[in-house]
């Protein structure tokens, strides 16, 4: 097959691309250049485009940079930074799949004449009896990222490869080295792709959205301390709520953006046997028996089942099988069957 | 699969005759001209020769003319060398290469508008240098890179001597050297800037013109070298394929234009004869362009889907501005001529040059309209490149 493989300069990429070049594929490699602002990699990401295209130099593959910037900013930064000030906790890295590499990238390598595009992420695609096909979990529960592909339809599953996805990170690191590709021992990539570790998340909010102090109240309503920025608060989140510790710890555990006000209480507060879901799409049929829901990218999943609206099938409630804390709203929720991606949706209040 | 090479205007084949001059200096000619034995004077005479030449070519005397590292160090010479030895700040075109925006930027300068041409506002330029009396640089193209529109120099040079008397003004003549006679733009000019290896020399050197009497402060210090204005052990084996290129260059100027004029034509009536709505950015007379850069935009089509299909058809083009990770970026060029952004997102620049080939424009002709029809939901296997694309 004509494969394009999206090489972010990391070591999964790296790996990815040389296997899909030893399976024969006819492979080239692309890094996109979606970010022109200010990173922790530096400008441009120019040495993360330096890394990629000299492990293709390596691997014998063509290589060529392709700029979504306008995309980017239209549909993760600016979405981001809209996010927080609507009161949500976005993923971008989710956003950037859906929108950017599944589409933009995917349609773009369509028209191209690529029968597949491929990515080094840790997860896998299963193929059912009935030719359907899976998100499943990757070899290496420590890196699994199914959870930021569950959004990937039949039509993208069949046209996209996961080369590393049945492998474990240390194994994906020994045959870089084995191959003598730069990447080899290159640190994994953490956190979000334009926010710097030194400005932070507040500092590029700040630019961007008005930011509004908000005061920090118990759960019958005694003020306890402010935060500067309701629009920096997540639900569920326990530090920097400018409250001293000593006593139990406390938990965001409700965000009034219309009075500017931050409830903490106990992690009981947080609990509830039911959790609201839109843009709810599962991934073939839809199941009704207790499946596992997974709240954030390396959170343990839980039981539960879907109970979707008769009247809107976007609109879902997961129960839970044993009460569970909330999930921040704009936080994805991914349903598995065991190690297989059934459905996902986005928690809304 | 056939090797096409059309982006000559970023950079072209190195000259044989460069070649032939050069290839002693891999060798037995090695001397650093500052020394006192025959291997420096053996050394010194070859870079002297090579500045004669030069400095014909150009129509100046040679020691107006300073080597430099090519044409970025020439523009960033120019700039910020007057605005250090005369204080206030730089004015350029809107259109410049960033071997001169940078710099200018870095003076807290001012941009003037273009033209739909891409040719200075004459009447808005006149009005900021008098609305900026504190410019002391102005600097304007002498041909376009995108584009190749050229600019009448001497028409700048009146605005600038009546409107800013005590103002210098310097051209980039980098995209304008394979095919324009330089010696009336050096008379229009204080400073000029040439690169060898957009005319068929080495990459690495370049020259910056500096009429005498005109004071700068050098960007590079040293040991003195070039005058005082550039200091650092002269490359010697680049000046003289330098040298050799342009000499040929010039030589062979009104064949090789005549010739790239001919190609040019059926270049562009093919183009638009298969794309009918394709935009021709680059002036039609020849009296207002370059004869090698033909910049046309596809209305509708993504330039960096149109280059990777070229690339695997074997054609080399560009979209004649790049970021340094190599990703494209929005031409300032287009934007300042008020090109619309859903036409100059599809800007593609096919430059010919010294060496080009009637086989080089059939093999355009093949591969960019199968490409712009294949981007546009046609044949998704492109022409000329069989097996690529089929689905296997």
């Amino acid at each position: 097959m004509k494969v394009l493989v999206m090489m972010s300069g990391g070591v999964d990429s790296s790996v990815a691309a040389a296997l899909l070049q030893d399976d024969g594929h006819e492979t080239v490699g692309v890094t996109l250049k979606l970010w022109g602002g200010e990173s922790d990699s530096g400008c441009c990401s120019i040495s993360d485009v330096d890394d990629a295209r000299r492990v293709a130099d390596r691997l014998g593959i063509d290589h060529h940079t392709f700029n979504f910037g306008d995309d980017f900013t239209e549909h993760v930064v600016g979405p981001y930074a809209q996010d927080h000030a609507a009161g949500r906790t976005p993923n971008p890295c989710i956003e950037c799949n859906r929108h950017i590499k599944f589409d933009a990238v995917y349609e773009r390598a369509r028209v191209l004449g690529f029968d597949a595009v491929a990515t080094g992420h840790h997860a896998q695609i299963v193929e059912l009896a009935d030719g359907s096909r899976r998100v499943g979990r990757g070899a290496d529960p420590a890196k699994d990222q199914s959870y930021v592909l569950h959004m990937l339809d039949q039509e993208r599953l069949g046209r996209t490869l996961l080369p590393i996805g049945g492998m474990h990170k240390s194994e994906v690191r020994e045959h870089a080295a084995r191959l003598g590709l730069r990447t080899a021992s290159k640190p994994d990539s953490q956190d979000v792709c334009f926010i710097t570790k030194t400005q932070g998340r507040g500092s590029f909010l700040e630019n961007r959205i008005e930011l509004t102090p908000a005061e920090v109240v118990d759960t019958d309503g005694q003020p306890v301390g402010s935060v500067p920025a309701v629009e920096l608060v997540t639900l569920g989140q326990r530090k920097g709520l400018g409250s001293a510790g000593g006593a139990a710890p406390r938990y965001v555990v409700d965000i009034d953006r219309t009075t500017s006000t931050v409830t903490v209480g106990s992690r009981a507060d947080l609990l509830v046997s039911e959790q609201p879901a839109d843009d709810w799409q599962w991934s073939v049929d839809s199941v009704d028996h207790e499946v596992l829901v997974q709240t954030s990218a390396h959170g343990g999943p839980r039981p539960a089942t879907i109970v979707v609206s008769p009247g809107d099938p976007g609109l879902a409630t997961i129960v839970w099988s044993t009460p569970q804390r909330r999930v921040a709203p704009g936080q994805s929720l991914v349903a598995y069957v065991g190690d297989t991606v059934v459905g996902g949706g986005m928690a809304s209040r | 699969m056939t090797d096409a090479y059309l982006d000559h205007a970023a950079s072209t084949p190195v000259r044989p005759e460069a070649v032939a001059a050069m290839t002693p200096l891999l060798g037995s000619s090695f001397g650093n001209p500052s020394g006192s034995h025959h291997w420096a004077r053996e050394a010194r005479r070859l870079l002297d020769d090579a500045r004669d030449q030069v400095a014909d070519a150009l129509g100046v005397s040679p020691s107006e003319v300073v080597f430099t590292s090519g044409g970025t160090e020439a523009d960033n010479t120019a700039v910020m060398g007057v605005v250090a030895a005369r204080g206030g700040r730089a004015l350029c075109s809107a259109v410049e290469h960033s071997a001169v925006l940078e710099p200018v930027k870095a003076t807290g300068g001012v941009f003037a508008p273009v033209d739909g041409a891409g040719r200075l506002d004459l009447d808005a330029l006149a009005g900021l240098l008098t609305a900026n009396p504190d410019i002391t640089l102005v600097s304007a193209m002498t041909a376009n890179n995108e584009t190749g529109a050229v600019q009448d120099l001497s028409q700048v040079a009146d605005v600038v001597r009546s409107q800013a008397p005590k103002a210098l003004l310097h051209t980039d003549a980098v995209a304008a050297a394979p095919w324009i006679d330089l010696a009336p733009v050096s008379d229009a000019v204080d400073l000029l800037t040439v690169s060898a290896h957009k005319l068929g020399g080495p990459k690495g050197i370049g020259a910056l013109v500096v009429r005498t009497g005109t004071k700068i402060t050098p960007l590079v210090r040293g040991g003195g070298q070039e005058q005082e204005r550039r200091s650092g052990t002269p490359n010697v084996m680049g000046a003289v394929g330098f040298a050799a290129a342009l000499s040929a260059c010039v030589a062979n100027r009104d064949q090789t234009v005549a010739r790239t004029e001919a190609l040019r034509h059926r270049l562009i009536d093919g183009l638009v004869a298969a794309a009918p709505d394709a935009v021709v950015v680059s002036p039609p007379s020849a009296t207002d362009r370059t004869a090698g850069t033909v910049l046309v935009c596809f209305p509708g089509i993504e330039r960096e889907a149109l280059l990777f299909l070229l690339d695997q058809a074997g054609l080399g083009a560009s979209w004649g501005s790049s970021c340094a990770s190599g990703a494209s970026e929005p031409s300032h060029v287009l934007a300042a001529m008020g090109v619309p952004s859903h036409v100059s997102r599809g800007a593609l620049r096919l430059s010919l040059g010294w060496s080009s080939t009637d086989a080089d424009v059939d093999a355009a002709l093949a591969a960019v309209p199968a490409a712009v029809n294949q981007l546009r939901g046609g044949d998704p296997v492109p022409a000329g490149a069989p097996e690529v694309g089929a689905i296997r």
